[in-house]
């Protein structure tokens, strides 16, 4: 469903991505990997049309700056690092935003079903007990957790996903991946996905693209990508024995359940 | 089922009710105070076309009081709705006409217009209108520019910096503008501090027109503000065209505190207190927000209004001295409490 071709991105005379090509396609769930400074974050940037860029991406076999920018957000979903947020919105509010897209246009009211979509994303999250509260008086977590409500009641094609798990706890990481493992498996979308643990890499996504100083090294199915040869050569030591260590702390229980 | 985010039409009722005793009692009251009871009667006659006593009275509550506190009230909601808008646009609190140095662009603009005579034929004072739009729309570019310039993210700190140098800078502009204006130079001193005291029926049918057709345009924008209140990233994300959102917003903002301007001179703060107040009552949901800050803004400006009439009888205070005394104890609060918050 989305295709990038011949991807670049110079600040000036550097060159942050030399070159890029990759394709993603229904059900699967793509991971991007490589040391920092690879340029992972600019491929995720390019794609949720915030970076500029050369080069070409094809969404549904049409380039997506041609794309309203609602039509966009149908397709495409974007989960950030952090959202710092100014007022003291409620959960509820800021889910509800979600559905903009397809409110069509501004002066129309909400479309029929978005209550619906609301409250399935506040259940699934486990934000239901929280829903009145404002978003500024959450933990870092529940505040993640009201911006994945929201891009789940956004209901994209694609979900982007750039270190939204970052800075929270492995608790908190492990439930959000099952999470969206089980979206994936409902719902039939794809997903992109930068992350730094490889063993989470391993763990969730079907398909990887290891890259190294803007370039891609390596692009495919996860056995074929994070082999020990292309990642010693990416991160100049070998990680592979020690990825494949990290592996168990992702296999049980992976039941997409978040506490209340 | 999903209850509305708005408020209802009786509430609407209850707000309009607020206005319209709060314009009654603002037009009864003064240096010479008139029976509510004459002055409900005169209006409705003026209403409804009837003939009217050649009393003191009616010259000074048809002449003089009527006129003025209808652009007061004017005036107050436009600047209160301009305020809200801008702040949840740029998800900033302090954000305002005064803040930003808005208002001073449009002083700017309607000085010029004044001091060189720029005119357009047929229509009384619009050369001013025009230029104080037109300067308030650039100096927003500029301030805005300028601020992205340093710090993309636009914080609280490069918007206040630089509006508070737009605004010194628009007052030597000012300071110039006088010396060099000769005969002019009365009719210029208004502006800086803001008056409403001269306002005609012709005036009033300005600012509501353009109160009309801006007011409906922010309105109208009460989502997609809701969003760039959240973040503009955010706003981006979930498909918001946020380039032409922004747009709409300062043309339509820019627009109505140009016309503001141009009647009641630099009124400061009522766009930053008004929204601010609103907002602790209200919840920061902009379905709500600027509705209810176009009536407290309008109740807001009359009272005040009031306030610099009679407070020194039968000397009048300028209005902007009234707002900027209330606004900048309630700016001090603001920001003193804000920069706790943030720990």
């Amino acid at each position: 469903m989305l295709e990038a071709r011949n991807l670049s991105v110079r600040y000036g005379s550097l060159t942050i991505l030399d070159n890029v090509s990759f394709a993603v396609g229904d059900k699967q769930w793509v991971m991007i990997v490589g040391p920092n400074g690879a340029g992972k974050s600019t491929v995720v940037n390019a794609v949720s049309r915030g970076a500029p860029y050369t080069g070409q991406i094809l969404l549904d076999g049409k380039d997506i700056r041609k794309y309203k920018s609602t039509e966009l957000a149908r397709k495409i979903g974007v989960l950030a690092q952090d959202t710092p947020v100014g007022y003291s919105f409620s959960v509820e509010e800021v889910v509800g935003l979600g559905r903009y897209a397809y409110s069509g246009g501004m002066l129309s009211s909400k479309s029929s079903g978005d209550a619906e979509f609301v409250e399935r994303a506040l259940e699934l999250t486990g934000l239901k007990e929280l829903r009145r509260q404002s978003i500024l008086t959450l933990s870092g977590g529940e505040k993640q957790r009201t911006f994945l409500a929201q891009v789940l009641a956004q209901d994209p094609e694609l979900l982007i996903l750039d270190e939204p798990t970052n800075h929270l706890d492995l608790v908190f990481q492990k439930q959000t991946f099952a999470l969206i493992k089980n979206w994936i498996e409902e719902t039939g979308r794809s997903v992109i996905s930068v992350v730094h643990d490889l063993s989470l890499a391993k763990a969730y996504g079907t398909h990887a693209l290891l890259m190294h100083r803007g370039r891609l090294v390596a692009s495919g199915e996860i056995p074929d990508v994070l082999t020990r040869e292309n990642l010693t050569s990416v991160y100049d030591m070998d990680v592979h024995d020690w990825m494949r260590k990290m592996l168990s702390q992702w296999e049980d229980g992976q039941s997409g359940n978040l506490p209340v | 089922m999903k209850k509305r985010e708005g408020f209802s039409l009786v509430t609407y009722l209850l707000f309009t009710l607020a206005v319209l005793v709060t314009l009654i009692f603002c037009v009864c009251a003064g240096s010479v105070s008139v029976p509510v009871k004459e002055t409900v009667s005169l209006i409705w006659r003026a209403i409804l076309g009837a003939e009217l006593p050649q009393s003191t009275a009616k010259a000074i509550i048809l002449n003089v009081r009527l006129p003025r506190v209808i652009c007061v009230g004017f005036v107050g909601a436009s600047l209160s709705i301009c305020g809200a808008a801008m702040q949840g646009l740029l998800r900033n609190p302090l954000a305002d006409g005064t803040t930003l140095g808005v208002s001073s662009g449009a002083s700017i603009g309607a000085i010029l217009a004044i001091a060189f005579g720029v005119s357009i034929p047929g229509i009384e004072g619009g050369g001013t209108v025009v230029m104080a739009i037109v300067f308030a729309f650039l100096a927003l570019m500029i301030i805005l520019s300028l601020a992205y310039k340093l710090d993309y993210t636009l914080s609280t700190n490069t918007i206040i910096l630089i509006g508070v140098i737009f605004t010194m800078f628009a007052g030597s502009i000012i300071s110039l503008l006088v010396t060099f204006a000769g005969d002019h130079v009365k009719s210029i001193m208004f502006w800086t501090m803001g008056s409403l005291s001269g306002s005609s029926y012709g005036n009033a049918v300005t600012i509501a027109a353009a109160f009309a057709v801006c007011a409906a345009v922010l309105l109208s924008c009460a989502r997609e503000l809701n969003a760039f209140a959240i973040s503009e990233d955010n706003a981006r994300n979930i498909g918001v065209n946020v380039r032409r959102v922004k747009l709409i917003v300062l043309i339509a903002v820019s627009a109505l505190i140009g016309v503001s301007v141009s009647i009641g001179g630099t009124i400061g703060f009522v766009g930053l207190v008004i929204p601010h107040m609103t907002r602790m009552i209200t919840g920061p949901n902009h379905k709500k927000l600027l509705p209810a800050s176009i009536f407290a803004g309008a109740v807001f400006l009359m009272l005040a209004d009031l306030v610099s009439r009679v407070i020194l009888s039968p000397l009048e205070l300028p209005i902007g001295v009234v707002t900027s005394f209330i606004g900048s104890i309630t700016f001090v609060y603001i920001f003193y409490s804000s920069r706790k918050g943030r720990g």
